[in-house]
């Protein structure tokens, strides 16, 4: 069968440093510029969301008042990437529009759980309160913006992409496996348009909760993450990024502008034990077509030791940019907001600022060709390369 | 050999299933044709104080700790031990092919939040501030892990040794069907010659099942448990939760041929549509529903008129069966109403992200085996369904062509069409 090219055509992003892909690439050329909040969540540091006007993509208030952030997030960045893309409102391309996105689920009512832990341990009966408390006090459509699979029932709702959805779970391999897909069906012909991405809400105590669990929070103040020896781990960042990719011959024949090519993508995932990642990685490197011209790395490492320190080794001696040292770790969303940020990098000619106090380097010339990378925190590495559209 | 539109033709080569009606094939597929329900007054938590209180549960299946991520990792285990042992595929650990699996959101439970409130010391007011101090003290790691989406798939791939970045996925109600479909999907691109799809879940504790319930979705019919699911029937008031899981092995013909392998079925035609009316109802005018159908039975390379048995979402409540049927009327027309369609559901419940595949394998058994379970508890008929439901008792029938619809929240409409046979 003959392999179709893929083309990206639009793209989505909101993050701590801003919403849409020019606000958040000049707040990246600025070295220091850092949206962090250090004090609500203390000892743990995240990267808040900037606040949206929430109107401009999801007009319906009865819409937004349905959703919990990480919802609304993804949402909003998948409204841009149309919006990018000028599919925005087009009934008949979206009515059958493919859907595939990484995330995870949420959100817990902090206060109904508070209240249940207070009283539980006082209780003749706990089981029979815990019953009485969940059945009076719980939302009844608050289910709804916990199911994973309604980030896609949202946007489905709102914008009207309606071909057919398909939500991945698993942290960041979920994001890596949903751009690998849409690539690999559009290259099949088992599909021509696709909306793919993810969104994560780090501003939740339930989801901090997980990853100080396992100890993978950095308590420490700011550091880049390929200068974290002091204290490895990663600080979570909120944020949805959103990609519309297409066969070359569906944007072509719609007159879209290509802002980028997607030229492969490749996702695997080792046993982890020491040196498994480096193994990996180098062997994507070798799965994917040769990149050609000045080439960059995106890096979607998380800060974590070990494997941060792994897939630096594996990298190509380019210029790199580690995403989550400015944006935090956006879990699902981080692979897509990598490919994000290497599409604005390509189609603007100029990558982000080094990071102050990072091992980045000044980049020369513009770049033509980027690898964007994710290692999950406990699994999943991931590779994608994205090259100048012309 | 290739199918209607140039690609490999997909078979099944190996099934496992696990239900409340029993571990394995044999003891599911005797119980869903003699007729017998799996459901049950609910035992494992207190069920005082709420107007729901049976389900569809896997009793018989340790976990430990007992949690809907632990016992869906089990019940998965279970079944594609089975379905890997009847297709003799592979070596030991060594499965020649990708993962698809569809699992429950997973997420901590109330257990594990007391057990953080404690260790915290907090006794009055307690937040998630002591939670998280609780957790940073590192004697709760083992939870991270337990409680990450990617964890199931994640231990089941280093058991069964399975190729590349295993794929957990969710589609509601509709995930099993969801993570068959992305099996053929990749077989057909050539991209492997073997794929295991896998749908489970254990998930029946007290939250999950308060928020259907607040969803008004459940039966509460909850006397005799057994008498609660009654798809199709006028009298119908909700379903009922229900747990399990199924694997299907799947590969290309070719593959299979070549190494002498049993086939089981054919995964013939995927068909899927979205919905953007509402986050539970579905369009008014059932046409997402409809094209799903129309999709898989065109993917297919076959007509209406070709489709013998359908295997229903039938879940029970008021909408989905009313809906259902008007989609099947209106995708077959008058022929619909001597078209058999039959609800696993009415015995093992909706066992919700399993659903799609644990149907999957019984519409495989129903083909092969050329007998239809039933539809049971069916005594009021509703006369807006003009249907062959296979009332109470199986039925014997030769078939060829067989339907499996899964319907879910926020607009999934899923649709498999398996053959009993390739086509020479």
């Amino acid at each position: 069968m003959s392999k179709r090219d893929v083309v990206i055509t639009g793209v989505g992003l909101v993050s701590s440093l801003g919403e849409g892909l020019e606000a958040n690439a000049a707040a990246m050329a600025d070295p220091s510029c850092l949206n962090l909040d250090e004090t609500t969540y203390a000892p743990y540091r995240v990267h808040p969301a900037v606040p949206l006007e929430l109107d401009r993509q999801i007009p319906k208030k009865l819409d937004q008042k349905q959703m919990e952030p990480w919802q609304r997030l993804g949402a909003y960045a998948a409204g841009l990437a149309l919006e990018n893309a000028g599919l925005k409102g087009d009934k008949e391309r979206l009515s059958t529009m493919q859907l595939i996105v990484g995330c995870g689920g949420g959100e817990r009512d902090y206060a109904v759980d508070g209240q249940i832990l207070s009283d539980l341990p006082k209780a003749d009966n706990p089981g029979q309160l815990l019953n009485e408390k969940l059945m009076s006090e719980l939302r009844p459509t608050l289910f709804l913006a916990q199911l994973s699979n309604l980030l896609a029932g949202n946007i489905s709702i709102v914008h009207g992409v309606t071909g057919a959805s398909r939500t991945f779970m698993g942290e960041e391999q979920a994001g890596v496996d949903a751009v690998r897909i849409a690539f690999e069906r559009i290259r099949a012909g088992q599909g021509d348009a696709f909306l793919v991405g993810g969104s994560y809400n780090a501003e939740r105590a339930d989801a901090l909760l997980i990853y100080a669990m396992g100890g993978f929070l950095r308590h420490a103040p700011f550091a880049p993450v390929d200068q974290r020896a002091d204290d490895p781990g990663l600080y979570l960042g909120s944020g949805g990024a959103f990609l519309v990719l297409e066969a070359r011959e569906t944007a072509e024949a719609r007159g879209a502008s290509i802002l980028a090519v997607l030229k492969g993508v490749d996702s695997r995932r080792s046993r982890r034990v020491p040196g498994s990642v480096g193994a990996a990685l180098g062997e994507a490197f070798k799965a994917l077509p040769a990149a050609s011209g000045r080439v960059a790395v995106m890096s979607g490492a998380t800060g974590i030791a070990g494997i941060t320190n792994e897939e630096i080794a594996a990298l190509p001696a380019v210029p790199v940019r580690f995403t989550a040292s400015r944006l935090g770790h956006m879990t699902e969303a981080q692979f897509p907001a990598g490919i994000a940020l290497a599409v604005e990098s390509l189609r603007s000619g100029a990558l982000p600022a080094p990071a102050a106090g990072s091992s980045e380097t000044e980049a020369e010339g513009e770049p033509e060709a980027i690898y964007v990378t994710s290692v999950g925190h406990m699994r999943g590495e991931g590779l994608a390369l994205v090259v100048r559209a012309h | 050999m290739k199918d209607a539109k140039g690609r490999p033709v997909v078979v099944v080569t190996g099934m496992g299933v696990v239900t409340s009606l029993g571990q394995g094939k044999a003891d599911t597929w005797s119980a869903l044709t003699a007729g017998t329900s799996g459901i049950r007054q609910i035992s494992r938590f207190p069920t005082a104080g709420l107007k729901t209180t049976i389900a569809g549960t896997v009793d018989f299946v340790p976990a430990e700790p007992f949690c809907a991520a632990q016992l869906s990792e089990n019940f998965a285990r279970l079944a594609v031990d089975e379905a890997i042992s009847e297709a003799k595929i592979g070596t030991k650990g060594a499965f020649p092919g990708p993962m698809f699996i569809a699992v429950p959101p997973v997420e901590m439970e109330w257990p594990q939040r007391e057990a953080l409130a404690r260790a915290s010391g907090a006794t009055e007011a307690v937040t998630y501030a002591d939670l998280l101090r609780a957790a940073d003290t590192g004697q709760f790691k083992d939870w991270h892990n337990l409680f990450l989406f990617g964890t199931v798939a994640d231990r089941l791939a280093d058991e069964f040794g399975t190729q590349g970045s295993p794929i957990s996925l969710s589609t509601a109600c509709s995930s099993g069907a969801t993570a068959i479909q992305l099996g053929v999907e990749a077989i057909r691109r050539g991209e492997t010659e073997a794929a295991l799809c896998i749908g489970t879940d254990g998930s029946v504790q007290a939250e999950a099942l308060i928020r259907f319930s607040l969803l008004s979705a459940l039966s509460t019919q909850n006397d005799p448990p057994e008498g609660a699911s009654k798809p199709f029937s006028k009298n119908r008031d909700g379903f009922v939760m229900g747990e399990g899981a199924a694997a299907l092995v799947l590969e290309s013909y070719e593959s299979a041929k070549a190494r002498g392998a049993q086939v089981l079925g054919v995964i013939a035609g995927c068909g899927e549509k979205g919905d953007g009316f509402h986050r539970t109802r579905t369009s008014p005018d059932g046409m997402p529903a409809i094209l799903a159908m129309r999709g898989a039975i065109e993917d297919a390379g076959l007509t209406p008129d070709d489709i013998d048995y359908v295997n229903a979402h039938g879940t029970s409540t008021p909408e989905n069966d009313k809906m259902e049927s008007f989609g099947c009327m209106t995708v077959m027309g008058e022929r619909m109403k001597s078209v058999p369609i039959s609800s696993n559901k009415s015995m093992i419940g909706h066992t919700l992200t399993a659903a799609g595949a644990v149907e999957a394998v019984v519409t495989l058994l129903t083909l092969r085996n050329g007998r239809i379970p039933p539809t049971i508890n069916y005594t009021i008929p509703d006369p807006a369904i003009p249907l062959d439901v296979v009332p109470n008792v199986a039925r014997d029938a030769s078939l060829r062509y067989a339907m499996s619809n899964s319907f879910g929240f926020g607009g999934q409409n899923t649709v498999l069409v398996f053959a009993r046979e390739v086509k020479a």
